[in-house]
């Protein structure tokens, strides 16, 4: 047994390889802007899967209210957007000229005090994170000190998801309601709309999601990823073990929600708009499947597997939008009943151990025994 | 008041009711530094809930329950693990998907909080203990195994290495031959005579014979009361101890 | 807000909203008692629920169609046909269910809800194919039509009355499916210690099956009984399967009675906040606060302390 501390082993570091490779060469050399503006919105929704690896993967809590994060960091982004969107001179034809149009449309004459501190972009950036932690701290603390877990998180998570949704389209006064917040057009003066800006965007985009897949990484690789395997299987030996595992659950929560919420900032910067369409109930537990698709244990898999369902989901729409549900509904009952590991466990079976003889080819034998590929049970 | 501070563990009057059935009924229980107390009964007289209520897994009704001078029915579960009471639980629990060194290493008593749990690193000291426990519980050539494929009785020891590695004070262990062959029960009673040393310890067991060769002191628990208490041959003797195990 | 109005206005408003609450309430308990069912014994989270009631929608819908069609003058009763075949039909589709795939993740609850989303997604979609996605309403027997005036300003429709009727009789049937007959008992004994049951001799595979479609075809004949006061659409059951749970959860998984008393108590809520506030506003006010109590106690108003 070794001491120290690797991040990634000998097959982990070629797929960050081969995916940075995916991501900064092939796709944009590949595809015109159009088509990789597309992937960059498949992308953002793989924060959230990545969140979910964490989360529901390793630490077996499974939340269906994801796009509550996700939304509220895409919120926070069109927010600001918003605002500089509607200077007086841009909105003098409104009766409230300064204010955004929804807001003039809805008699409100007056910028409420909630949406104030968004005229300032590092507050922006700030709230983009804060905000969304805050709820999930919030609910974290709620539910995982009184020992709510399992099924009663996940329907509750999912009421959240359903409480802002309604909340957003009831108040639309103060939210832009069912259309979102739309006509987004520059960022500090640079207008996010050109062919150029969207490259810029999807580098960025690209940059956030390979920082967070080490982030997520290095949490999995320390005894906190450990500990979530751990907690899964036997909550009770680690809270006799002399863990609180109440703050690890809530700790792992917020930080799937702001890896979420970054995902949905970047969404709304990509997209040029947020709606409630991306908040709800359907479009949290669709978050789910992309990350089951992938592997639920596999931080790559769960990238690949947001791209592949976005991919089919797109084509499908375009082709044939009936078969669409079929697929979506066959794909959450196929990766259950028999891939519950997904893309990256049938790797793991067919394609990993002729893999590992290949790069045993010249190099030292890697460590037979790693954490990330044994740990592969479905959680319960 | 000042002979209490001499005890490790003071019980008095505890008493916990499940909707109207009282589980643990006015029980009142010494148990000395250094003493091993085996806990005898037959099912269903509150035995593991004595434990769980040690350990705050369930929460008392009445009465209160004094570790080194500490409340524990105020505390909360790792606060109590951290305060030194140690639990092994009836059917083995340790983590499978985990290795029995990892399952090991998160027993070590450093870094259990988030941050400590993020800072943690793998270093000599923490190396070298889990060696030494794993060689303890006869587990020194499985160390990179997962811990899903050992057997009933090797699942059984990892669990107590687990506790042995938090350095308990007063260890608590429910049935640890229960399910075991009976070369695995000679190895385990030779292991727990072992570990014994130096803490106090609480085991119930169903094995007179087990209990006999261990037991400084034996209590002999009935319908969440205590029926009789002393070394074991007054136990034995007993005519209630008797009439409860053989009367009917 | 209630400053605006007289004591008397407000009695009026709280009973003619306590009525349209009750409504809710039927709807409510009627998904909530299958539910309670597959949930709260078996500790399955079917997603689907809310497609098995429409599919009883369906049917009723696709009697009432026959029936005016071949069979008039039996149109006044085709209701009571069209109950039976919503059972049966949602019934047997749920034990197909069971034995295709519920059976197979009894030990993941987690799997189980993403599976039978996805079993939902299906079901939408088929019926979005089959009846179009269009909402259709079934024909109304007359002498289920007009309303009883109880007041001059408060009337009750006959409508709702006949559906709070039904509520009432469904309630009592599972009542004593539940706890007064033999297949109740086996039931909670398989629910209670699996291994034990199978070995005094029940057949647990039967019995899971059965009680999972017994839990479908109540779903059933709640969508039968839907569509005497709503129209039907594919996508109708899934509005209302988050707020089932909730109102079953709140209630205390396991306890007919704390589903009732949670349903009644959070279709009334929801329906007198409606008419000081919109509509989106008390939902969301209604559904934080179940949420709130929920965190304060996880396990629901009506359970019992027990032994972990």
């Amino acid at each position: 047994m070794k001491a120290g501390f690797s991040l990634f082993n000998r097959s982990e570091l070629l797929f960050l390889v081969i995916l940075i490779g995916l991501i900064f060469i092939v796709l944009p050399f590949g595809l015109d802007i159009f088509r990789l503006n597309l992937v960059g919105k498949y992308l953002t929704y793989a924060f959230v899967a990545l969140g979910l690896v964490l989360c529901w993967g390793s630490g077996g809590i499974l939340s269906l209210g994801q796009g509550l994060f996700f939304g509220l960091g895409g919120y926070c982004m069109a927010m600001f957007l918003k605002l500089e969107a509607s200077t007086p001179e841009a909105t003098k034809i409104q009766s409230t000229p300064g204010i955004p149009d929804f807001m003039d449309w809805n008699q409100i004459t007056e910028l409420p005090w909630f949406w104030e501190p968004f005229h300032s972009l590092p507050f922006t950036l700030l709230a983009i994170i804060a905000v969304p932690t805050f709820f999930a701290f919030i609910i974290g603390l709620a539910m995982f000190t009184r020992r709510v877990g399992g099924v009663y998180f996940a329907i509750i998570t999912q009421a959240f998801a359903a409480i802002l949704t309604i909340l957003i389209i009831g108040q639309q006064g103060y939210t832009g309601g069912v259309n979102g917040i739309t006509d987004l057009r520059t960022l500090l003066g640079w207008d996010i709309r050109t062919d150029d800006a969207k490259y810029v965007l999807y580098f960025v985009n690209g940059g956030l999601l390979i920082a967070c897949l080490l982030l997520a990484q290095f949490i999995r690789q320390c005894k906190l990823g450990r500990l979530l395997v751990a907690m899964r299987d036997q909550e009770d030996r680690v809270r006799f073990s002399g863990y609180n595992v109440a703050n690890l659950k809530i700790f792992v929560f917020c930080l799937a929600a702001a890896i979420s919420a970054i995902g949905g900032a970047m969404f709304t910067l990509q997209v040029g708009f947020m709606s409630p369409s991306f908040v709800g109930i359907v479009p949290s537990i669709e978050m789910v499947i992309y990350c089951a698709v992938g592997g639920r244990l596999s931080l790559f898999g769960a990238i690949y597997g947001t791209l592949l369902v976005n991919y089919a989901k797109t084509v499908f729409s375009e082709v044939l939008p009936e078969v669409w549900l079929f697929a979506m509904g066959a794909l959450f009952i196929g990766v259950v009943m028999a891939f519950p590991n997904g893309i990256a466990g049938l790797y793991q079976t067919y394609l990993e151990p002729k893999v590992r003889r290949l790069l045993e080819v010249g190099g030292k034998e890697p460590d037979p025994v790693d954490t990330s590929s044994i740990a592969a049970r479905p959680a319960e | 008041m000042a002979a209490e501070n001499d005890f490790l563990l003071a019980i008095e009057g505890l008493t916990v009711s499940f909707d109207g059935f009282r589980a643990v009924d006015d029980l009142t229980l010494y148990i000395d530094p250094n003493e091993i107390r085996v806990i005898i009964g037959p099912n269903g007289a509150g035995k593991t809930t004595v434990l769980d209520l040690i350990c705050g897994k369930t929460k008392a009704t009445e009465g209160s329950i004094k570790f080194k001078g500490q409340e524990l029915t105020a505390m909360r579960e790792h606060e109590i693990v951290t305060a030194g009471v140690g639990r092994k639980f009836q059917t083995p629990s340790i983590y499978e998907d985990l290795t029995v060194f990892e399952n090991l290493e998160i027993s070590y008593p450093r870094g259990r909080t988030v941050f400590g749990a993020i800072m943690f690193r793998r270093d000599q000291v923490v190396i070298d203990r889990v060696n030494e426990i794993a060689e303890m519980i006869f587990l020194d050539g499985l160390l990179d195994l997962r811990a899903a494929f050992l057997s009933h009785g090797q699942k059984q020891w990892l669990e107590i290495g687990m506790l042995l590695i938090q350095d308990p004070e007063l260890l608590m262990l429910d049935e640890p031959v229960a399910g075991m062959s009976v070369s695995e029960r000679q190895k385990t009673a030779d292991l727990l005579k072992k570990i014994i040393k130096g803490r106090s310890v609480i085991v119930i067991e169903h094995d007179m014979k087990f209990a006999e060769d261990i037991a400084h002191r034996v209590t002999v628990l009935h319908q969440g009361k205590v029926l009789s208490e002393g070394d074991m041959e007054r136990v034995k003797n007993d005519p209630k101890v008797v009439e409860v195990y053989l009367g009917h | 807000m209630f400053s605006d109005y007289t004591m008397a206005e407000l009695g009026s408003i709280f009973a003619m909203q306590g009525f349209a609450g009750l409504s809710l309430f039927s709807v409510f308990v009627l998904m909530a008692l299958g539910l309670a069912i597959i949930f709260g014994q078996m500790g399955v989270i079917n997603m689907a629920h809310g497609e098995f009631m429409i599919l009883g929608a369906y049917v009723t819908y696709l009697c009432s169609n026959l029936f005016s069609e071949y069979l008039p003058g039996l149109f006044s009763i085709y209701f009571f046909l069209a109950m039976i075949c919503a059972f049966i039909a949602s019934g047997a589709l749920g034990m197909l269910v069971e034995w295709a795939m519920i059976r197979h993740l009894y030990k993941r609850p987690l799997d189980t809800l993403l599976a039978t989303w996805g079993l939902s997604l299906i079901l939408q979609q088929t019926y979005r194919s089959v009846f179009g996605a269009r909402e259709v309403g079934v024909t109304i027997p007359d002498w289920m039509m007009g309303a009883l005036p109880l007041t001059d300003i408060v009337e009750i429709p006959i409508n709702g009355i006949f559906v709070m009727i039904l509520t009432i009789s469904i309630t009592v049937a599972v009542y004593f499916l539940m706890y007064r007959s033999g297949w109740g008992k086996q039931v909670r004994a398989v629910t209670q210690n699996r291994v034990m049951a199978g070995a005094v001799g029940i057949n647990t595979e039967r019995t899971d099956r059965l009680t999972f479609g017994i839990g479908c075809g109540i779903a059933g004949v709640a969508g039968s009984a839907f569509t005497m006061i709503g129209s039907t659409g594919p996508t109708a059951g899934q509005l209302y399967i988050v707020d089932t749970f909730l109102v079953v959860v709140f209630g205390g998984a396991s306890s007919l009675l704390g589903t009732i008393a949670s349903a009644f108590t959070i279709s009334q809520a929801q329906s007198s906040i409606e008419f000081f506030l919109s509509g989106s506003m008390a939902k969301v006010l209604t559904l934080l606060t179940v949420v709130g109590i929920l965190m304060l106690r996880p396990q629901g108003l009506f359970t019992l302390k027990v032994r972990r």
